[in-house]
C-alpha cells in the first residue's frame, strides 16, 4: 500500500515540464491532483520512474470567460473551483449542475479537470459532459500544439490521443446556442462512488419548438464516454413529445451502449438503467431548452 | 535514482524542514517524520477519509498525496483542535452526542467538519449526511455523527467559534 520507489520533477514552468515529458516520455507520469493516480501507485498498479508533477505550473490554472460567450478552463483548475465558480454556473450549467456527483468534497479539493479528462475513466463524469458539451482541448508538445474535439479525444479504456510527449493544458467549451437546454442523472450505489450508469444530454430547439440539435451521452456503459448518434438523429427535426423521447432513448440502450456486467450490476441492469435514466435527462433537457432564452 | 527531496512545510503553525523520498506519502509525512499520529490512515487508497487534514485549508486526504508536495505549503491536523481540558466546540459535541465509539475514523471528520461548518452555520440534515458522504465510520451507523454536527452548529452559533 505503499508507492515503488520513483523520481520526482516538480517544474514551475510548461517548457520544462514539456522538455522533462519529451526526455522521459512511457517512463514517466504527469501528476495533477493525482486522486486516481497515487491510489493506483499505493497499490502498485502503476510504477512510473518519473513523476513529474504539474501543480506548481501557473500557466495550467485559470478559468475565463472568452469574448464569443464561451470558457476556457485550465487543465490544472480543481473540481472544487468549477464546482464554486459563478462563471461556470452561468456558462456551463451542465458541469455546475454535474460537480456535486464527482467523488466527495475532499477528493474534489484536490481533483483537476484536466487529470480527470486524460485519465480517462469510462465512469469520470467530466469526459461525458466535455463530449456532450462539443469541448476543445489543447494539447501541447515542446514547439507545438493542437486542438482535438473531446469526442475525438477518448479511444478506449483509460486510452486517448494524448502522445507520450503531450500536455492537456486546457479545455474550450463553446457558449450554449439560444433555447438550448442540458441534463445529467446518474445511478450509484451510494453518493459520490461510481455510477452504475449516468447520461448527459444537451437539447437545442428551433424557434417553432421542433428539436433542432440532440446530444446524448452516456457514463460507464463502454469503455468510452458512449454517444448515441442514432437516438440523437430519432429526436432531430420534429416536435418532442414523450412517445417520440421513449423510442429514442429505448434504441440508445439497445443499440448503441455496451455495458459490462460486474459484481454490483449485470450488464442487463446497466442496460435498463441507461434507458430510464437517458429518458428522465432528455425530458428535463428538453423542458431547460423549452424555458430558456 | 530516487534521491532524497527537501521540503519546508507548516504544520499547525510551526514550520518542520525534512529531507524525504518522493514515494513518502503525506499521512506517514505527519505520523513518522513528525510524530503527530492523531492523523490515522484506514484505507490508504482515498476511500475511508480517516486520513483527511486541511491542506492550505482544505480537507483534502493525506494517504493520497505526497510529502514532497506540500513543500511550502500550510497544513493543520486534528491536533490543531482542541486539548483534552478545553475541546474544540465540535470535539464537546461528538463527546457529548456520542458521535465516535472507537474513535478512528474521528479525525477524519473533524477536519473535514471545521471549515464546512464555518461556510454551513445552520445546516440540514440532508447537508450535513451530503458533508460527510466522504468518510466512513464502522461503529455509530452515522446517527449520533449527524446528531453531533447539529449540536455543534447549535452551540458555534451561540458562543463563536473558538
Amino acid at each position: 500500500m505503499k508507492p515503488a520507489p520513483f523520481d520526482y520533477h516538480a517544474p514551475e514552468s510548461l517548457p520544462e515540464a514539456l522538455a522533462l515529458l519529451e526526455e522521459h516520455g512511457f517512463d514517466s507520469k504527469l501528476l495533477a491532483g493525482g486522486q486516481s493516480l497515487i491510489p493506483v501507485m499505493n497499490f502498485r498498479l502503476a510504477q512510473p520512474a518519473l513523476l513529474i508533477d504539474l501543480n506548481r505550473i501557473a500557466a495550467l490554472g485559470g478559468l475565463e470567460g472568452t469574448a464569443d460567450g464561451g470558457l476556457r478552463i485550465g487543465a490544472m483548475v480543481r473540481q472544487a473551483a468549477l464546482e464554486r465558480s459563478a462563471l461556470i454556473r452561468e456558462r456551463a450549467p451542465l458541469i455546475h449542475e454535474t460537480m456535486p456527483f464527482i467523488a466527495h468534497p475532499q477528493i474534489r479539493n484536490r481533483g483537476t479537470i484536466g487529470g480527470s479528462l486524460a485519465h480517462a475513466d469510462p465512469a469520470g463524469e467530466l469526459p461525458v459532459l466535455t463530449v456532450a458539451l462539443e469541448a476543445r482541448f489543447r494539447l501541447e508538445r515542446s514547439g507545438g500544439s493542437r486542438l482535438v474535439d473531446a469526442v475525438d479525444f477518448y479511444q478506449g479504456l483509460f486510452t486517448t490521443a494524448l502522445e507520450p510527449e503531450e500536455i492537456l493544458t486546457e479545455i474550450h467549451i463553446s457558449p450554449l446556442p439560444p433555447a438550448t437546454g442540458c441534463a445529467f442523472s446518474e445511478q450509484a450505489r451510494r453518493h459520490g462512488d461510481y455510477a452504475q450508469a449516468g447520461c448527459a444530454a444537451v437539447i437545442g430547439l428551433h424557434p417553432d419548438g421542433r428539436c433542432r440539435a440532440a446530444r446524448l451521452v452516456f457514463l460507464n456503459v463502454g469503455d468510452i464516454p458512449m454517444v448515441a448518434r442514432e437516438a440523437a438523429a430519432m429526436l432531430v427535426g420534429d416536435h418532442l413529445t414523450s412517445e417520440r423521447i421513449e423510442a429514442a432513448v429505448r434504441h440508445a440502450a439497445d443499440h448503441e451502449i455496451a455495458p459490462n456486467g460486474d459484481v454490483h450490476a449485470t450488464a442487463a441492469y446497466k442496460q435498463h438503467l441507461a434507458f430510464v435514466l437517458g429518458k428522465r435527462t432528455v425530458q428535463t433537457a428538453f423542458a431547460r431548452a423549452q424555458a430558456a432564452p | 535514482m530516487t534521491h532524497k527531496k527537501p521540503l519546508t512545510v507548516t504544520i499547525n503553525g510551526e514550520s518542520y524542514t525534512r529531507e524525504v523520498e518522493p514515494r513518502l506519502l503525506l499521512s506517514d509525512f505527519i505520523r513518522h517524520e513528525i510524530g503527530l499520529t492523531g492523523t490515522h490512515v484506514g484505507c490508504e487508497h482515498g476511500v475511508c477519509g480517516a486520513c483527511t487534514i486541511r491542506f492550505d485549508g482544505d480537507p483534502v486526504r493525506s494517504c493520497i498525496m505526497l510529502a514532497v508536495q506540500a513543500d511550502g505549503h500550510v497544513l493543520e491536523t486534528v491536533e490543531s483542535l482542541g486539548t483534552p481540558d478545553r475541546l474544540h466546540p465540535l470535539q464537546a459535541a461528538f463527546h457529548e452526542a456520542h458521535g465516535l465509539q472507537c474513535g478512528f475514523c474521528t479525525p477524519g471528520f473533524l477536519m473535514t467538519l471545521v471549515p464546512w461548518l464555518a461556510d454551513h452555520p445552520e445546516p440540514t440534515e440532508a447537508e450535513i449526511r451530503e458533508a460527510i458522504s466522504g468518510n466512513l465510520c464502522r461503529c455509530t451507523g452515522y446517527q449520533h455523527i449527524v446528531e453531533a454536527v447539529r449540536l455543534a452548529a447549535e452551540k458555534m452559533k451561540q458562543n463563536g467559534i473558538d
